[in-house]
């Protein structure tokens, strides 16, 4: 029998690691009985029971594929470990559209070494979800940063999944290759979210990751974005710039208003539930997408998300 | 017959060829018993010796690393210092010898103590006849005995043609291999473009290397390139192919390379039949599938081998005894000696068939070349060719489970008599597990011998020259006089050059698209197991140990996807714990685990011991090159279900592990 969501709860408030594979296993289930624990666990590490938001930095990792996300991932894990900070890496992969099926192969890329308990690497797909979070990531990511230093979301693309890994993160880090000319137009058409950290990888290329650079910049500036820091990294020996990046993504964190984004994080994990529950029909039965927003914020900022999906459902 | 005409006589040879050089690829156990097979192996007339390494050595471990547990002495000789050398070559006449290592990411190490024991024994280096196999490019793509990332392996095979060209100059530094590469499933355009490309990336990197000391140079380190090639059963499009590769190199050195002399611009290759279409079922058909296979390589004297080694018809069954070697030299001296195929000039100049097969391989491998040079050239493209080798495996695999491919006793013509050349033993050799223990002794006490002074000073040395741009052979010869071992010498370089996973290939491969109908079903059962468990079932595919060979893992993974598992494959080269660890923290469902080095024995223990150790659960099955006697231990060491190369239908091999995720936990067989 597997533990229950509130003893799973009080092993993550105890900092207990190794609950880590049966909080993933829990809340990616949909059995009803499940989905019951699940929301029980994520009661069990709110605000309330822990005496504040989850201590941990939820990081998004997120850019377009062959990026170099995945080498990128490796390196700045073995940077934080190398700082003693424990690491839970959520690597969300498209699922085929054909066989629902799919091949999670990023697990691969990133070295490990496996008698190493404060590093846990779970490889998710996407399921229906096109280009987005895997069901179950935001619940894992709100769990899991009760517990580990750091908690990752690794998605790939950019535009709708680098705006859902926005709403779950604290601190979200686009990543390009030097010459991603559709990442510039993106962001100064509007269609991507200005990230908190853009990272150019790549940077033995030298003088293309120098002008990529400058031209994210650039584009940053003319989309008023003027303190996003632009940080370039190189993967392949020799590596460089993975501490400047550790730095820069502290420091935003340093600067965030945590309990509001944890808060609005909260917020969209519920609205997202509620439209995978019941679909357009019921946003319509609460009086529209903007209706059910200002619901939410109606509650109290440090509720957790079953209990804000429970106030919408009594709309109904 | 009147004078006149014997003289003008173009469809006789004057004189009757020599024989091509005859080796068979052999090692185990200990550089004893291995030196005493090749002293058998040269005294039954095999005219040059061709040495398997054991996996450690190729990856660059000595025997005590825990990568190396279960490997030792498996799949060829360990070799961990000029001691074991010394003894692997024991009463060889090294300036006589041509010996031929199938070595890669260490071939720089290996070259060095093959030249260490020469001297030590008297033969100056530039006596030394050979080939280091030395293509990296191939172990990313197919065989997995990769040390090094990339652009540092890059940088080891340009030191070392750099360095034969002067100073070991009978040496041919590099076989480009096409071999590996049909052997992961290339068709033969593949095989070509993919090899040329992989060529020209190494020419490239050994231009920069001795660029500076004239183009009459690249003229020599042309002449010195040769190759290593497959041959399958379809013999007659097989010998096309290599003569569409002599066209292709020739065109290369002089197109590119500007390479003048016709000596230098010769496309030479030397041989190992295919393995990949030999049976277990049957084992027998092998060999004349082996001779058929080596009819490719020698009917036309235009693109004949010059050298060649013959699988041995039980490999599908395991390790090869020397009675089983001893079979195929005598294919081919039955061939050379007995038959007249050495008295004619080319049989097939001015032939339609093979013009027309020519010019068809010539268009498809240019087109596939062009290609490759867009991703900027075989480095770059290594993704790009490690995806469509897994697609091309994957459709050799669809026909012969749809029968479209006929394989004799395979999937036609099954009924069979029993075998009376399978032994109590199982008709194949096995290793003496105390080897791997004496072995990591053997290496504890070389080291407690040795001026440890000089190999610390050996091994600083080497790392300087490692990070500088000098070429590393002179450092590395003097560690292996030193007293280095394999395992020290590749991580000193591993320090520098840092550690590499090649891709896996199966991410990008093509979803199943043909076969539909017969996918859907399992599919909907997949659906419905999902369902019931709550979450979409979850497959670990691993590796453990040092074997590359990652065709059937590869298939299993993208089989499993397009059924719809979620397909956790992290390739190859792990450790129990590595695959215990994942298996742990991805809550899979089940675990397949494949190996064809011979060391299941020892790994999947080991592995389901760091399972238990973790309260993993789910069910683990093993695919691989098992023994028959090998299967009922690993099923009491609790082992699900183990496959073998005879079960070649991936379908019910799925079918089985659906049912099996089903039962284990406890969902209801379908209504």
């Amino acid at each position: 029998m597997s533990p229950g969501g509130e003893e799973l709860g009080a092993r993550l408030r105890d900092g207990d690691l190794a609950a880590a594979p049966s909080v993933l296993n829990l809340v990616e289930s949909r059995t009803a009985a499940d989905r019951e624990q699940a929301a029980a666990l994520l009661r069990a590490v709110s605000p309330a029971r822990l005496g504040g938001e989850a201590p941990g930095h939820v990081v998004g990792v997120t850019g377009p594929p062959g990026a170099g996300k995945s080498s990128l991932l490796s390196e700045l894990t073995r940077a934080w470990r190398a700082r003693g900070r424990s690491v839970a890496v959520l690597a969300v992969d498209p699922s085929s559209r054909r066989s629902g099926g799919s091949l999670l192969g990023d697990r691969a890329r990133i070295v490990a070494d496996p008698d190493d308990r404060a590093l846990f690497i779970r490889s998710t797909a996407a399921g229906d979800r096109l280009g987005g979070l895997a069901p179950a990531t935001r619940a894992a990511a709100q769990a899991l940063a009760a517990a580990f230093d750091i908690v990752v979301i690794e998605t790939v693309g950019v535009g709708q999944s680098e705006t859902e890994v926005g709403e779950v993160a604290d601190t979200v880090a686009v990543i390009v290759q030097p010459g991603s000319g559709d990442v510039l137009q993106f962001l100064k058409s509007g269609i991507m979210e200005i990230p908190d950290v853009l990272v150019v990888t790549k940077a033995d290329l030298g003088d293309l990751a120098l002008r990529a650079r400058r031209d994210l910049s650039a584009a940053l500036r003319s989309a008023g974005a003027r303190n996003t820091p632009v940080v370039a990294v190189s993967s392949v020996s020799p590596v460089q710039g993975i501490d400047t990046l550790v730095e820069a993504l502290d420091a935003h964190r340093a600067a965030l208003d945590v309990p509001a984004r944890r808060a609005a994080a909260r917020r969209a994990g519920a609205l997202a539930d509620f439209v995978v529950e019941h679909g357009e029909r019921g946003l319509r039965a609460l009086g529209g997408r903007r209706e059910a927003v200002r619901l939410l914020e109606a509650q109290d900022t440090g509720s957790d998300a079953p209990t804000l999906l429970a106030a919408l459902e009594a709309r109904l | 017959m009147p004078a006149s005409t014997m003289q003008t006589m173009e469809h006789r040879l004057p004189d009757r060829d020599r024989p091509w050089m005859m080796r068979t690829y052999a090692g185990h156990s200990t550089a004893k018993k291995s030196n005493e097979l090749y002293r058998a192996n040269l005294a039954k007339g095999q005219t040059g010796l061709s040495i398997a390494f054991d996996l450690p050595t190729q990856t660059g471990y000595d025997a005590d690393h825990e990568l190396a547990h279960g490997e030792v002495g498996k799949v060829g000789v360990p070799v961990a210092h000029k001691g074991d050398m010394h003894q692997l070559l024991d009463g060889i006449p090294l300036d006589e010898m041509n010996t031929s290592m199938t070595i890669n990411a260490t071939a720089a190490w290996l070259l060095a103590l093959y030249i260490t024991v020469a001297e030590e024994n008297g033969v100056s280096a530039v006596a030394l006849q050979g080939t280091t196999q030395n293509d990296i490019i191939k172990e990313f793509l197919a065989r997995g005995t990769y040390a090094f990332p990339p652009g540092p392996s890059m940088r080891l095979i340009a030191d070392m043609v750099a360095y034969t060209i002067t100073e070991v100059p009978m040496w041919n530094p590099i076989n480009i291999c096409s071999y590996h590469l049909q052997e992961a499933g290339a068709t033969p355009v593949q095989e070509i473009a993919y090899s040329m490309a992989n060529a020209i990336a190494v020419l490239d990197a050994v231009r920069e290397r001795v660029g500076e000391r004239g183009s009459d140079l690249m003229g020599t380190v042309f002449g010195r390139i040769s190759f290593f090639v497959n041959a399958g059963v379809r013999f007659i499009e097989e010998h096309a192919k290599l003569r569409a590769m002599g066209v292709l190199w020739e065109e290369l050195g002089r197109g590119r390379y500007g390479v003048r002399d016709p000596k230098h611009l010769r496309f030479r290759y030397g041989v190992q039949v295919n393995s990949l279409g030999l049976t277990e079922s049957q084992p027998e058909n092998n060999v004349q599938r082996i001779a058929l296979e080596a009819l490719a390589v020698t009917l036309g004297r235009d693109a004949r081998a010059r050298a060649i080694q013959l699988p041995a018809w039980n490999e599908a069954l395991g390790l090869p005894r020397p009675w089983d070697q001893q079979w195929s030299l005598r294919i081919q001296q039955v061939l050379a000696y007995e038959t007249d195929l050495l008295e004619y000039p080319d049989i097939f100049e001015g032939s339609k068939v093979m013009d027309g097969l020519v010019a068809e391989l010539l268009e498809g491998a240019r087109a596939e070349m062009a290609v490759v040079a867009e991703h900027g050239g075989a480095v770059k493209a290594v993704d790009y060719m490690k995806a469509s080798l897994v697609d091309s495996h994957r459709e050799r695999i669809r026909r012969i489970e749809h029968g479209e491919q006929i394989v004799v006793g395979l999937n036609r013509f099954t009924e069979s008599s029993a075998s009376p050349l399978i032994d109590d033993e199982g008709g194949i050799m096995t290793v003496d597990p105390e080897v791997e223990i004496q072995q990591r002794e053997a290496i504890a006490a070389w080291r407690a011998q040795r001026d440890q002074a000089a190999v610390d000073a050996a091994l600083a040395e080497l790392g300087r020259v490692a990070a500088s741009d000098e070429n590393i052979m002179p450092a590395t010869i003097a560690a292996a006089k030193a007293g280095v071992t394999t395992g020290e010498w590749t991580a000193a370089l591993r320090e520098t050059f840092g550690e590499f996973r090649a891709p896996t290939g199966v991410g990008e491969a093509a979803a199943g698209d043909r076969d539909e109908a017969d996918l859907a079903e399992l599919r909907a059962e997949v659906e419905r197991i999902g369902d019931a468990l709550g979450r979409r079932p979850k497959i670990l595919v691993g590796k453990p140990g040092l074997d590359g060979h990652s065709n059937g893992a590869e298939q299993i993974a993208v089989r499993a996807r397009d059924i719809g598992f979620d397909v956790v494959y992290e390739g190859i080269r792990l450790t129990p714990s590595q695959i215990a660890a994942s298996a742990e923290q991805e809550g899979v469902h089940v675990i397949g685990l494949s190996i064809l080095s011979g060391s299941h024995r020892e790994l999947i223990p080991s592995v389901i011991a760091a399972l238990q150790e973790r309260g993993v659960q789910a069910p683990v099955v093993v695919g691989g090159i098992i023994p028959a006697a090998d299967v009922a231990p690993l099923q009491e060491a609790g082992v699900a279900k183990v496959y073998t190369p005879k079960d070649f239908d991936l379908g019910a091999i799925m079918r089985d592990i659906v049912e099996l995720v089903a039962t284990r936990n406890g969902v209801a067989a379908q209504a």
